[in-house]
């Protein structure tokens, strides 16, 4: 099997990718890595080695079906699809979890280890693992972990687990283009800032006093060029 | 290994080492001047303004991980290739003690990403010895680097105001953009305390300095290096422009090992390793500009021993690696309430706090020595990792119409309109002060280890002294103060003694100076007053290393000042035949 037929394989099943990476800096590497990453739709100023690197990333996985299965759920119970806007599923929360396990591999221990106690304790409750419960018994455990002030000492390591879960989920949520738009952020596109508008000044009793309206930048002047005689 | 030449046999007129602010204000310089300049950097070729490397105006979405630190300390998007580790390029820390190294292996080396802020020195802080008997004086007063303050300002720009400040010098400053929203709020808050809030100083171009270079769009993002050129980078603003005009040839790539010195001591080129090929190479210049970054320059010294220097070359005073110092930092958040549930506009502004506080306070009624000085943050800034984390403790900030906190922690629909009111609603305060320059601060040459390239590296020795920690502890003071009297919630703990009162490790804010300082006399210097090594008349030092004390300020526009008085200097020289 030559090297592109293998990476074929790999992009298909996953493990073992990043080995291969590692030594690879050939310009067909970099050629397959770039190509890579493009097709998960990503191309913005990498250096080789960044390249490198995120295509093995993005060439493995890491969680099994069913811990995916759990990741899903619980992206979908923290940020649920609403009137306002589409939830952490339609902005691809899991998928972003799953890279950042990869990404920061500290991770990997505690979020795995987290679902195991997940599915640990709803057997005990309920006789089957988190996925095979209802919506029901599944909030009924959440309920259990999903508030650190109220919850028993013997649910710590669950309220520190899903703390992690809603930690991940909400930022992936929000740096989505789903949840950007929800947020209502306003920038990130060339324009001139010529200060706080006046009705919000007014209504948080703020104004500028004159010394600063005075030697503040005009739009009209930023082009000139500056004069220093 | 075998030694090859390459683009030329002819030596050229001055081999520069770094193309950051020290080495490319340099190249251009000896380059408009008629001379024949060779350029080394460390890393690769780089240029915001061509698509293969732009991050500027990208979305978080377009990073896998969405911006995250993980590859680059700073974020994804951030502009510099390289941080506090370096695959391949390994340092050392000595007896438990702590240094971080941050290095950009790039063109333009860190001023891709820095913030910008561009303060000049004042007189007191060429002179503080003479002032708190601490340190040293510099052999040179504030008069002698004012004119080329002044020819900085106009030649890069940066915007700001003369307030007739003593010790923050008036300059050529570009109008500042207006405060945003918090920073109404913190001038509001500080001054009714007696903490004075001006403009910031940063080279953002809010206004046109040339045709070249674009103006300031606004978008918040100078750590991504811009694409317009409307922010300094040494690159953008200095070595590529130099290039186009001719007499600078750029070698990227070339981790230079040592420099060469003749029979008589003086030095005659540098030996470098071509990152691409690993093959060492050599090159020949009549003289020798080490802008490498205070660190490094003193590792290629003390890695280039010959006969003459048996002790690193210009190292007869065993000064070399010594007196290195950091700014100090420590920071502090709150949140305040009356930014909760805000209304939305576009606030991204420049790249960095459009106000600041410089030190205002007077040593004679405070129990350590030096200043800091106070940068700020918050707005409505791009989301990027991180954005949302952290309910477990803040969603109780929340406050309903009958007063009653939102439970921390939970999930659901009231989860994501809490983190939606939050948005905005924190601000931060960012202490950076003066460090005292110590002998027992120091970066050597580690006699067990060698990089990728083969070259030993470094090994650093760093610890605070009681200034430094008094210092922090009244910095927290500060931030408590401002941040309460502007109507925030403190978030997190004041630190304390346990914690070193919250100082970031040494290397962590980046300004590392001192360890080839200038001097009058040649025991205890390795400089002399024009960054000349005492020891070898045709090498010099146009990095931080030459600095004799930090200030409170940031180093970068001192570094392109002392560059030029240096380069003047050099060609002033070459002409009367002294080197």
């Amino acid at each position: 099997m030559d090297r592109r037929e293998h990476l074929k394989l790999l992009l298909a099943g996953g493990a073992g990718a990043g080995l291969l990476f590692a030594s690879g800096c050939s310009t067909e590497d970099q050629q397959i890595s770039r190509d890579i990453i493009a097709q998960h739709g990503f191309n913005y100023g990498r250096t080789a080695a960044e390249t490198r690197r995120d295509a093995s990333l993005m060439a493995e996985t890491f969680f099994t079906e069913s811990e995916f299965e759990v990741v899903q759920i619980l992206s979908d119970i923290i940020i649920p699809a609403d009137e306002e806007s589409g939830g952490a599923l339609e902005a691809e929360v899991p998928d972003f979890i799953e890279f950042m396990m990869k990404d920061m591999p500290e991770m990997q221990l505690v979020t795995r280890g987290g679902i195991m106690w997940l599915n640990s304790q709803c057997n005990s409750m309920f006789g089957r693992s988190f996925t095979e419960c209802s919506d029901e018994q599944q909030l009924e455990i959440i309920e259990k972990i999903a508030w650190p002030d109220n919850a028993a000492p013997d649910m710590q390591y669950g309220v520190r687990f899903f703390n992690r879960m809603r930690d991940l989920t909400v930022t992936g949520f929000f740096t989505s283009q789903i949840g950007v738009s929800y947020l209502d952020y306003r920038g990130n596109r060339p324009g001139f800032w010529n200060g706080v508008p006046q009705e919000v000044l007014d209504r948080h009793n703020l104004q500028y006093d004159e010394k600063t309206l005075n030697e503040s930048i005009k739009e009209d002047d930023r082009n000139n060029i500056a004069d220093w005689a | 290994m075998r030694k090859k030449v390459r683009f030329s046999t002819d030596p050229y007129d001055v081999a520069i080492v770094g193309s950051g602010a020290g080495g490319g204000m340099a190249a251009k310089v000896l380059s408009e001047a008629g001379l024949s300049v060779a350029v080394l950097e460390a890393g690769g070729f780089f240029d915001p303004a061509r698509e293969e490397y732009r991050t500027q105006l990208r979305w978080p979405w377009e990073s896998p991980r969405r911006g995250a630190g993980s590859i680059r300390p700073f974020g994804d998007f951030d502009a510099a290739w390289g941080g506090w580790e370096i695959e391949g390029e390994p340092y050392i820390r000595k007896n438990g003690t702590s240094f971080d190294w941050f290095r950009s292996r790039m063109l333009g080396g860190r001023t891709n990403h820095w913030g910008r802020i561009s303060l000049r020195f004042g007189p007191k802080d060429f002179k503080r010895k003479s002032i708190d008997g601490l340190g040293d004086d510099w052999p040179i007063s504030y008069d002698d680097v004012n004119p080329y303050y002044d020819k900085v300002d106009k030649l890069i720009g940066v915007f700001g105001t003369n307030e007739g400040l003593e010790d923050d010098p008036d300059g050529y400053f570009l109008p500042p953009p207006k405060p945003r929203l918090h920073e109404l709020y913190i001038k509001k808050g500080a001054e009714r305390i007696g903490v004075p809030v001006i403009p910031s100083r940063l080279s953002v171009l809010t206004k046109r300095v040339n045709n070249e270079r674009g103006v300031c769009f606004y978008c918040n993002q100078c750590y991504r290096a811009c694409n317009a050129y409307a922010d300094f980078s040494s690159g953008t603003c200095l070595v590529q422009p130099a290039m186009k005009r001719g007499n600078v040839e750029l070698y990227t790539n070339a981790m230079v090992s040592r420099v060469t010195t003749d029979a008589s001591g003086l030095a005659n080129g540098l030996v470098y390793i071509n990152k691409l090929d690993m093959q060492e190479y050599s090159i020949k210049a009549r003289a020798v500009v080490l802008g490498a970054s205070a660190c490094e320059t003193a590792r290629l010294l003390l890695n280039s021993k010959s006969s003459h220097h048996p002790n690193g070359l210009a190292n007869g005073s065993g000064v070399v690696g010594r007196y290195l110092h950091d700014s100090t930092g420590a920071d502090r958040m709150a949140i305040l309430p009356s930014l909760i549930d805000r209304e939305r506009y576009n606030e991204d502004g420049v790249g960095g706090m459009h106000v600041y506080t410089p030190w205002w306070l007077d040593n004679k009624e405070l129990d350590f020595p030096r200043g800091y000085h106070l940068e700020y943050w918050g707005g409505m800034r791009m989301p990027r990792y991180g954005i949302g984390m952290g309910m477990d403790t803040m969603r109780q900030h929340i406050v309903d119409e009958f007063g009653n906190p939102s439970p921390n922690g939970g999930y659901g629909a009231s989860l994501k309109k809490d983190i939606k009111s939050l948005y905005g609603s924190t601000v931060g305060i960012s202490g950076r002060g003066e460090c005292i320059a110590r002998y027992d601060n120091y970066c050597e040459i580690d006699p067990n280890t060698v990089d990728k390239y083969g070259i030993p590296v470094l090994r650093f020795n760093y610890t605070w002294s009681e200034h430094e920690l008094k210092q922090a502890k009244h910095m927290h003071e500060t931030f408590e103060e401002i941040l309460t009297s502007m109507g925030g919630i403190l978030l997190g703990e004041k630190p304390g003694e346990d914690t070193d009162y919250g100082l970031h490790a040494p290397g962590r804010i980046i300004h590392e100076v001192g360890t080839t300082r200038m001097g009058n006399d040649p025991s205890t210097s390795v400089l002399n007053k024009y960054s000349q090594a005492h020891e070898c008349k045709n090498l010099f030092v146009v990095d931080a290393g030459q600095f004799v004390s930090q200030a409170d300020k940031n180093p970068t526009w001192t570094i392109m000042a002392l560059s030029w008085r240096t380069s003047d200097y050099i060609v002033d020289q070459m002409k009367k035949g002294n080197i």
